[in-house]
């Protein structure tokens, strides 16, 4: 069937299957070269399998829960959605969670997810304790930090081409309430937005909306928001009738394809003068629901399709400290010259982090939408420039168009990757369009 | 979900297959105990614990051959509870090309469709009729309405399981007995037993849509239900094409 990631493009005609349990997903994997496959919430072909794509989807059982620890173990398919139904209403709530929650745990694990509190607590791969993964010879291995802490640490972050992740075990964190108390300051310019950040290290979470169309005096103007788990004792009448957020603001759907003439620079200077001076406005202390915080965009079903039928790709890059403001300002200048900005753009300070492939390091992670047309792809060339010349890296999980030299100039490890899959006899069993685009 | 124990209990008989899962996963959330029943019933242990650590509830684990007819009044006796409320999602689509070729086929597809969910039920109702309450839910099948060439034994077994429902739903009606018959044609779900079919969207339902529809059709005292409610329209349309111009079509 033709498939896609979340991003539409590209389409590839896959043969999908669904195993419904491990000897079924063992039996595909003997068959041929295989990658598996989330709930589909990579943007580009990470999860794009010609040969054989395994739709993890079933696999979707809670094994276990330690109430002492907050560890749970389940299969791969089981989306952090889930996770949080089940278990907010008993305190808990993942450690580290992307801007939306329909993941599933082996996909938030084989792009080494980050959240809003990266900069505190690392990737996804932090609150994982152990990995069941199928191997390219159908044995079933247990990798954590302590057994085989080697491909523990390739399989995070390692887009599924390490094996397939069939279950888990997660450390969740333990919440008192659903409810998020929030701080948001407007940032006139990339440099006080920068400070902002540099000044709530402290924040248990910190992001940044930022405006791409603004250009000059207002280049990198942007809504900064900090974030802390609010406790009971700071919730007020209306939130302490319902702390943990059972009654859920209904979820709408996108009805069609929007035509492309809906998203110019126009509309989308116009909305972001708009979005920034309501940010400005309602600027200061707020309580907000963990729904509305982490995940505005959940509450939109299928809202890809806002970019019409061409698809979008998202860029993201991440940028190392010391040229992190150097690198913002010339990308913003390169993408607000070309007026081809979005109105969805994230700008986050990122911590450090020590791993084999995964996507952060120290530094500024800029995220943005493209709608994809004639000139997409030529601008792409000319960020992926200033990445490269800035010392930056690109998000595997966003990625459609990077090529095989480009994310080599840009990442040393690729090539380890590379012969860390040759070595491992991987290359041949666990293929993505991805794995075959960036040559891995 | 924090769940209150409310001290109910359901059956799920063939609680392999997705839409059994899905009713138990259901009925789960509202608190009711589990019993999960079906052949190599041990094999269940990663569902039973994916109901226990989502839902808080007990679930029990119990061996059942639909068509090991002798033993079903042991099966019902042996269970730790006559449950409160039981789900036959027992049953089986093999190959229409087979089963029109092969008498051993088609005799296995009746019974298993049919024979054996019935003979279940005949000792569930009787035992919910001495206790004066009860729900029994019969998975049926659209397929039942009209034999179509695609499936037609498939969907006779479902026919005779269908009419089973109806009259044992007139029996417990008119002796008021407190037992409540359900009779749920899905429509097309997204099971293994479609996979690799080319089914509409839009005429397509999760297995949890048809858990929730069981919830509410036992709920309410619900007769006859689909589960996506554009399915009334297609088969409304369906019952009334004329024989003449039906056996004609390939639907």
């Amino acid at each position: 069937m033709i498939l896609s990631g979340w991003g539409r493009y590209p389409r590839l005609e896959c043969a999908v299957s669904r195993p419904r349990d491990i000897a079924a997903a063992a039996a595909l994997c003997a068959a041929g070269p295989v990658i598996a496959r989330g709930n589909g919430r990579a943007y580009g072909d990470a999860a794009l399998g010609v040969p054989a794509t395994l739709d993890m989807r079933s696999l979707n059982r809670m094994l276990a829960f330690d109430d002492a620890a907050g560890v749970l173990v389940a299969e791969a398919g089981v989306t952090l959605a889930e996770v949080i139904d089940v278990f907010l209403p008993r305190g808990w709530f993942p450690a580290v969670t992307p801007g939306t929650r329909f993941v599933t745990l082996g996909g938030a694990i084989a792009a080494d997810v980050h959240g809003k509190n990266h900069h505190k607590d690392g990737a996804f791969s932090s609150c994982v304790e152990w990995i069941e993964l199928l191997g390219p010879d159908g044995a079933v291995r247990r990798v954590s930090l302590t057994e085989q802490p080697e491909l523990f640490g390739w399989t995070c972050g390692g887009m599924g081409l390490t094996g397939v992740i069939l279950r888990a075990a997660i450390r969740l964190r333990a919440v008192e309430t659903g409810w998020i108390r929030q701080r948001a300051t407007p940032a006139p310019g990339l440099k006080s937005a920068i400070e902002l950040f540099e000044a709530s290290a402290e924040a248990t979470y910190s992001v940044a909306w930022i405006d791409c169309m603004a250009g000059g005096g207002s280049l990198g103007r942007s809504i900064v928001m900090l974030g802390e788990h609010a406790t009971r004792a700071e919730l007020g009448a209306d939130q302490r009738a319902d702390p943990f957020v059972r009654k859920r603001k209904r979820a709408k759907t996108v009805p069609f394809d929007f035509p492309q003439i809906a998203l110019n620079s126009l509309s989308v200077r116009a909305f972001n003068q708009i979005y920034y001076g309501v940010g400005a406005w309602n600027a200061g202390e707020s309580l907000i629901d963990f729904a509305s915080y982490f995940y505005p965009l959940d509450a939109l079903l299928e809202w890809n399709r806002i970019y019409g039928r061409s698809g979008f790709t998202q860029f993201q890059c991440v940028l190392p400290l010391a040229a992190s403001f150097d690198g913002l300002t010339a990308l913003l200048r390169a993408i607000t010259k070309s007026g081809q900005g979005s109105f969805l753009a994230v700008l986050k300070r990122m911590g450090v982090q020590q791993s084999r492939f995964s996507f952060p390091m120290e530094g500024y992670t800029l995220a943005l939408d493209f709608p994809i047309r004639r000139g997409t792809a030529a601008l792409f060339g000319e960020l992926e420039r200033i990445v490269i010349d800035h010392g930056g890296r690109f998000y595997l999980a966003k990625d459609a168009f990077l090529s095989a030299q480009a994310l080599r100039a840009a990442d040393p490890r690729a090539a380890d990757f590379a012969t860390m899959r040759a070595d491992t006899g991987t290359a041949p069993r666990f293929i993505s369009a991805l794995s075959e685009r960036l040559q891995l | 979900m924090t769940t209150p124990a409310i001290g109910k209990t359901i059956l799920i008989l063939g609680a392999r297959s997705e839409i059994g899962l899905a009713v138990a996963h259901a009925f789960a959330a509202r608190g009711y105990a589990i019993q999960l029943a079906a052949r190599n019933a041990a094999a269940l242990e990663a569902e039973k614990a994916d109901i226990e650590v989502r839902f808080r509830v007990p679930v029990t684990l119990h061996e059942v051959d639909a068509l090991d007819f002798a033993a079903h009044e042991a099966f019902v006796g042996g269970l730790p509870a006559l449950p409160d409320v039981a789900v036959c999602a027992i049953g089986t689509m093999g190959a229409q090309a087979d089963n029109e070729q092969s008498v051993e086929a088609t005799v296995m597809e009746l019974r298993s469709n049919f024979e054996g969910p019935a003979g279940l039920f005949t000792v569930l109702a009787n035992r919910m009729v001495a206790r004066g309450s009860g729900a029994l839910v019969g998975i049926s099948s659209v397929a039942g309405v009209r034999g179509r060439a695609a499936n037609y034994v498939y969907g006779s077994a479902k026919a005779g399981f269908t009419a089973f429902l109806s009259g044992l739903r007139n029996r417990l009606a008119k002796g008021k007995t407190g037992v409540h018959v359900v009779t749920v044609l899905p429509g097309f779900v997204n099971t293994r037993m479609t996979a690799g079919m080319d089914l509409p969207a839009k005429l397509t339902a999760e297995p949890a849509e048809v858990g929730a529809a069981v919830w509410k059709a036992v709920e309410r005292g619900r007769n006859v239900i689909y589960v996506r409610p554009i399915w009334q329209i297609v088969m409304l349309v369906i019952r009334h094409i004329p024989e003449t111009i039906f056996k004609k079509l390939s639907i």
